[in-house]
């Protein structure tokens, strides 16, 4: 690889050395901020909720709004809208089952799994006839590793929905066990058939599909099916993660800073980036990415946040080197929550820092749900 | 291929702000029952609670948020309560800066306040945003007494309260310390009174007749003698005010320090005291004493140090005297042969001081203030 002309290198590392410090704008017409453009729905919303903050149905579509925004671009701060927005209900002892399904959502998406659950199930006992409350039900317990629950619960599902949403939601469910190629098969098979299906749930469909092929290292398959859901929705933050790590496991580093271009807001996909760098060898570039990471994990433990513990294992793993380290943050991760992602990152940081012990667990932890995955299998071989 | 890389990159790697939940960051001294500190509020939470963005272009101009400062400032500090030993702290806002965190542009905006004492526990109430973003929280960096702590403010529980650490010993010593000296040298009415006691001290009166002392070692002891007796006279009353065991009305004692300034001075044009000069300089510091006081009052007095803190601030004023001496009295010494100083420098310097002191007895007994002195 030819070295990077010196400019380049000078604009690379720009960033690092420009020293916040309070100013004095030198002009009335200097911008300052560049704030999130009004948007006129999400304003009429918020006027409907003031004038009668306690009234349930504006706050719900208000509330929901917020969660969609903060889904869509991994902004924290929609998500302390939404609860701000619910607040009336904080204390209350009757509270509706529509509010304590958003309140179950915020929760799951700060990973209080289990305070989400609580909430989730006081719905399910009151209205058993509430789709979504089983669907979010059954994504919790998927994560936490319940995988008889999540079966469970996506079985209630499917009397009350399509069968698109309740092959998919039995996928979820099924993705880290043995049953994982069957629930695939018949995933794939419904969604063909189903040509008229909503964009969101497609998206999420091609995304189940796409990883699916990826633990049978089907690589051909998996991208095709990235690619079919990026075409429909290019700037869903967990896709374009899902699909980085996909392209960093395959070698494939130089395509993953074009696809994360308009996306680096969200932590873990400058995570991404760094990485990808880093398998480049673009040490210059991979310096500044790695300043602005440090930032961002300071600022969070600044606030006492636990959310970020997945990136932050991942960072100290491969950007900072530590293995001792990225074990003790994977180990309280995997506590937490057990996607592939934080198997695999446990297995990863206990065979660098070559403690048997910690190793140990997992490996009988993935023998015993059936966990297939051609990463996690040759991790496991090399730890045992 | 290479360089079309390299340029993409570097275009990527423009800073970029992050996503991150709402955060403030509140840095606090407290200094004594005073409080300093800085605020950075994200201007992008403050757009979405009261408006920045006046043309709601989403660029926000200096223009646009200097406007909104009153307005800024309002809703922050109404959201901000300090308050110590039960008693509320006032809190102002001075104007605002910029700086950037790692999700954006900030205002900064510098606090002063007081607290109606200086707080062993100092009790926060934190509301900002607490009606927009109910994840924002506040982060405090509080700075007390030499030692800093750190709290994360909101949420649930708005009310937090936090134990100052107190100062060691060794520390309060030598704050109070500095300020003994520190006000002996902004004090121009004690250095004033001093020059009018140490101008004469390298002089004899003889037959109606300044000559010059004949040794450093009498003029020495001399000097010694007048600022013993002061300092003795001053810490005296310093002490006795400090315990308020004995208040004063502040204008009297301020008023009472002009007026010996003006005798000590005169007393060199027209010598009524001679000799026991060191009587005039005890007498005359007792009145200084309750000057002292009225600072250390300001101040305020720790009271787990009380002693440490009272001794402290004696030595310093005694410090101050003493390098105000070594510095005039050497020169003096040199010049007190020459005619010159005798009948020049001596009367005319007296003079001035005399005025100048007159000037300052004026304003304090009728409470008024003239220009430019």
């Amino acid at each position: 690889m030819k070295r990077l002309p010196w400019t380049v290198v000078a604009v690379l590392l720009l960033p690092l050395f420009v020293v916040a410090a309070p100013r004095l704008p030198r002009s009335g017409g200097d911008i300052v901020a560049v704030l999130p453009v009004r948007d006129d729905g999400l304003q009429a919303l918020r006027a409907r909720h003031a004038a009668a903050p306690r009234a349930v149905a504006p706050a719900l579509e208000l509330a929901w709004r917020y969660v969609a925004l903060g889904r869509a671009t991994a902004d924290p701060r929609y998500f302390g809208q939404a609860q701000a927005v619910l607040a009336p209900w904080q204390h209350a002892a009757d509270v509706p089952n529509g509010v304590r399904l958003v309140r179950a959502t915020l929760l799951q998406n700060s990973h209080q799994f289990d305070a989400a659950l609580a909430e989730l199930r006081r719905i399910t006992e009151q209205d058993p006839r509430d789709a979504q409350a089983w669907l979010t039900q059954a994504t919790v317990q998927a994560v936490k590793g319940d995988y008889a629950g999540a079966t469970g619960s996506c079985a209630r599902l499917s009397t009350l929905t399509g069968q698109l949403e309740s092959f998919a939601c039995l996928a979820s469910a099924s993705a880290n066990t043995a049953r994982m190629r069957g629930s695939e098969r018949l995933l794939a098979a419904t969604l063909q058939r189903d040509g008229a299906a909503r964009p969101e749930l497609r998206v999420w469909a091609l995304t189940l599909l796409a990883e699916m092929a990826a633990r049978r290292a089907d690589a051909g398959q998996a991208g095709q099916r990235f690619r079919a859901a990026l075409a429909i929705a290019p700037h869903d933050i967990y896709l374009l993660g899902a699909y980085a790590d996909f392209l960093l496991d395959q070698g494939r580093a130089d395509q993953v800073p074009a696809l994360l271009r308009d996306d680096l807001r969200a932590d873990a996909l400058l995570l991404r980036q760094a990485l990808a760098l880093k398998q480049l060898g673009y040490r210059a570039g991979l310096a500044t990415v790695q300043a602005e990471l440090q930032a961002r994990f300071d600022a969070a433990a600044l606030r006492g946040d636990q959310v970020h513990l997945r990136e932050q294992a991942r960072f100290t793993l491969y950007l900072l080197g530590d293995a001792k380290g990225a074990l003790a943050l994977a180990q309280r991760n995997w506590f937490v929550q057990k996607e592939l992602a934080d198997t695999r990152l446990l297995l990863e940081a206990g065979i660098a820092a070559g403690d048997r012990e910690a190793l140990q667990q997992v490996i009988q932890w993935v023998a015993g749900t059936g966990l297939e995955d051609a990463v996690v299998a040759t991790l496991v071989r090399r730890a045992s | 291929m290479n360089y079309i890389m390299a340029l993409l990159l570097a275009f990527l790697c423009a800073p970029a702000w992050a996503h991150k939940p709402s955060d403030s960051y509140l840095t606090l001294r407290v200094d004594g029952s005073r409080i300093e500190g800085q605020w950075d509020i994200a201007l992008r939470d403050l757009d979405t609670a009261i408006g920045l963005d006046g043309d709601g272009d989403g660029r926000l101009t200096w223009d646009e948020l200097r406007t909104r400062h009153a307005a800024i400032a309002a809703y922050a500090l109404a959201r901000l309560q300090l308050a110590a030993a039960g008693a509320a702290c006032t809190l102002t806002a001075g104007p605002q800066l910029v700086d950037d965190h790692t999700d954006g542009a900030y205002t900064v905006l510098p606090l002063h306040g007081t607290c109606p004492a200086s707080p062993t526990q100092l009790t926060i109430v934190y509301r900002l945003f607490a009606d927009t973003d109910a994840q924002h929280r506040g982060l405090l960096r509080l700075d007390a007494g030499g030692s800093v702590r750190t709290a994360i403010l909101g949420g649930e529980q708005p009310a937090q309260v936090l134990a100052l650490a107190e100062p060691s010993g060794a520390r309060q010593f030598l704050a109070y310390l500095r300020e003994g000296v520190r006000h002996i040298w902004i004090g121009y009415d004690h250095i004033l009174f001093l020059v009018s006691l140490l101008l004469p001290a390298v002089l004899v009166r003889r037959g109606g007749q300044w000559q010059g002392v004949t040794d450093f070692r009498a003029a020495g002891v001399e000097v010694l003698k007048t600022v013993s007796a002061f300092t003795l006279a001053h810490s005296l009353t310093l002490t006795l005010a400090a315990l308020q065991l004995v208040t004063l009305p502040s204008r009297w004692v301020e008023s009472a320090i002009a007026a010996s300034v003006v005798v000590a001075a005169l007393n060199n044009l027209w010598p009524v005291v001679q000799g026991r000069r060191w009587v005039a300089a005890f007498l005359f510091g007792l009145v200084h004493g309750f000057g002292f006081a009225s600072v250390l009052a300001d101040l305020g007095l720790p009271s787990g140090a009380l002693a440490l803190s009272l001794l402290g601030f004696n030595l310093g004023v005694e410090a101050g005297q003493l390098a105000i001496v070594a510095v005039l009295l050497p020169l003096v010494f040199v010049l007190r042969g020459t005619a010159a100083y005798r009948r020049a420098l001596l009367p005319a310097g007296s003079l001035a001081i005399a005025l100048v002191a007159m000037v300052w007895l004026g304003e304090r007994v009728f409470d008024i203030k003239l220009p430019g002195v």
